[in-house]
């Protein structure tokens, strides 16, 4: 386990040494928000609600998704594409860990990272511009935890299965910005689930995307009423299992036929 | 004791070929033309304890597939390999704990932190004690001289210098087998001197065995008594250095150098009942004759000192490098396949 660990601190290291990366990462993020948050008030105009959100919620809704976004978004897909291609993968394999446990934990390292430096001072400057409804009751807070966390979690999966993908097109670059579009648009980060038509939603619901950035941020504005937010949950959870097994499907194949790129 | 056992191993690799032409082009969006080609092609072979040998042959002959199959990076397309006792692509992890590796054009270390930390993640990987780690690193770290390169971070390093952090970084878990894998490519000659010290001395003191490739015939000479040579996929010898130069590099080498134009068949009719062959030097009125046969020494120079006016004479020895040119750009593979047979017979 140890070693997982060490690699987490690499990644906050490697992180460090890219400071530049994470003053434009700050930059991107608040005119996200801003833009969002512009775009969201002039939609909401004098109504009080829609589809069951406030524009109170809203703001909150639009923050919050995105400081969430910087935890659980990584471009791990992006690293084990480059690492076939070139072949550095070779070296990852004589390595006595599971190469994709070793990437997940990168992912992770780069996550807490840009969850303590990033997106905590990030949500104290934002409560200040905006007017944000924080959840009171510490039980939204640890929902949430739980909620970010197996976003974390289905995201990485779904980002190891396009990356994995790369052993078998060899450039699957397009494939990649594809997921991305996807991911941001069905995961409900530009635009909550509930503001899609009815058929939209039906088909969501059978799509991991929107355990990704709809649940937590809909837990975190406490827009869940009742049990509804138990069932997110278990959602999330049937998913974060469910992807395991495509990818230990893929990554045995693709070890059976690997071919180390550039002698 | 056996470390490496191969067995008729075997990998093929599926090679695309791509249609000419925009129509070509379309055709290929459908479907594609593949040859399966052998990349590896039936080797054998096996390394004893503390053996250094050296794994030669050309630009993809298949020495860096053979070397990924044995620390099972590929999964061969049939064939047997065991390696440290075990199946390497089959018990992967732990296997790797038993090998370290060095692949000469690409870095095993972190690129954007400092030495150490990628040092301090690796013994972390390796599950290496403190004790152990200082007292064996310590050695390798000075011995190679990179103490103070450890807080530089990897992409400011020179090629030597990173190549010798490497080694290190290699041998963290204090291996029992080490592959190289072009370890030297692209090195100043003080750079390779020490990385081969280094690697005699853990050799001797370990009983580390080494498989190395390389380019660099001079470090085969430096550190390997045998060798197994390849060509297209096969082995085309394994034995040692020492009996492929006396049977490939038997004889002389006598560089003539003349003080006026001289003709080859003039050459060649003085010496026709001697065992001499003439071939042209790189400079004008060089001519080298080829003497397997070393009582014919003292005749030829004789004959010909007292036949033509000459410059400069040079006796040399066939280097290593001119064997395995012969061998594999005359086509001689064959013989030296013929030469293995007889080795095997000679065992028997």
């Amino acid at each position: 386990m140890s070693k997982y660990l060490e690699m987490i601190r690499i990644r906050f290291l490697m992180m460090l040494a890219y400071r530049t990366n994470y003053y434009t990462g700050i930059l991107i993020y608040s005119i996200n928000i801003g833009a969002y948050y512009f775009l969201w008030t002039a939609i909401y105009g004098e109504k009080e609600n829609i589809q069951g959100l406030s524009a109170g919620q809203m703001v909150t809704y639009v923050a919050i998704s995105w400081m969430a976004r910087a935890f659980y978004f990584n471009n791990i897909d992006r690293e084990i594409a480059m690492e076939i291609k070139e072949g550095k993968v070779a070296v990852e394999l004589i390595r006595p860990y599971h190469y994709l446990g070793m990437k997940t934990m990168q992912a992770l390292g780069e996550g807490i990272f840009r969850l303590f430096f990033f997106s905590l001072p990030g949500m104290v400057i934002v409560h200040f511009i905006f007017p944000l409804k924080l959840p009171a009751d510490l039980h939204a807070w640890s929902f949430f935890a739980v909620a970010i966390l197996f976003s974390f979690i289905i995201n990485t999966e779904i980002n190891l299965l396009t990356g994995i993908l790369a052993f078998f097109f060899y450039n699957n670059d397009g494939l990649m910005r594809a997921k991305r579009v996807i991911v941001d648009l069905f995961s409900g980060l530009l635009l909550p689930i509930s503001f899609y038509p009815i058929w939209a939603q039906e088909i969501m619901k059978y799509l991991p995307f929107q355990g990704i950035s709809y649940i937590p941020s809909m837990i975190f504005t406490e827009g869940f009423p009742g049990t509804d937010i138990y069932h997110a949950i278990l959602f999330q959870a049937f998913w974060a299992l469910l992807l395991v097994v495509p990818i230990q499907i893929l990554w045995v194949l693709a070890k059976r036929q690997m071919i180390i790129q550039g002698g | 004791m056996k470390v490496i056992e191969v067995e008729n191993l075997r990998k093929e690799f599926k090679s695309y070929s791509s249609r000419s032409g925009l129509k070509g082009a379309f055709r290929d969006l459908l479907t594609r033309n593949y040859k399966i080609i052998p990349a590896v092609d039936g080797v054998s072979f096996t390394v004893r304890q503390g053996e250094m040998v050296g794994y030669i042959g050309e630009n993809g002959a298949g020495k860096s597939t053979t070397i990924k199959m044995l620390t099972g990076i590929l999964t061969p397309t049939s064939g047997k390999v065991i390696v440290n006792g075990m199946n390497p692509h089959k018990e992967r992890e732990k296997f790797v704990r038993t090998i370290g590796v060095v692949f000469g054009q690409r870095s095993q270390l972190w690129w954007d932190i400092a030495v150490q930390e990628s040092f301090r993640l690796l013994k972390k990987v390796y599950k290496v004690s403190d004790q152990d780690y200082n007292e064996h690193m310590d050695h390798v770290i000075q011995t190679l001289d990179i103490e103070p390169l450890l807080d530089k971070p990897v992409r400011k390093l020179s090629l030597g210098q990173r190549m010798r952090c490497e080694l290190a970084a290699a041998l963290i878990h204090n291996p029992p087998l080490l592959f190289l894998d072009e370890p030297t490519i692209g090195l100043d000659v003080l750079v390779k001197l020490k990385i081969r010290e280094f690697l005699k001395e853990i050799n001797e003191k370990y009983k580390t065995t080494i498989l190395l490739t390389t380019h660099d015939l001079s470090d085969i000479e430096a550190l390997c008594e045998r060798v197994i040579m390849l060509d297209e996929g096969k082995i085309i010898y394994d034995g040692s250095l020492e009996h492929l130069r006396s049977e490939w590099g038997r004889g002389k080498q006598i560089a003539f150098q003349f003080a006026s134009y001289v003709e080859e068949p003039l050459l060649k009719q003085l010496t026709s009942d001697l065992k001499v062959q003439w071939t042209k030097g790189d400079k004008s009125n060089i001519w080298i004759a080829q003497i397997t046969n070393h009582e014919h020494m003292s005749e030829v120079i004789n004959r010909v000192i007292n036949a033509y006016e000459i410059v400069d004479l040079a006796i040399k020895e066939i280097s290593t490098e001119e064997i395995i040119r012969n061998i594999y750009e005359k086509g001689d593979a064959r013989a030296a396949v013929d030469l293995k047979d007889e080795k095997v017979m000679a065992n028997v």
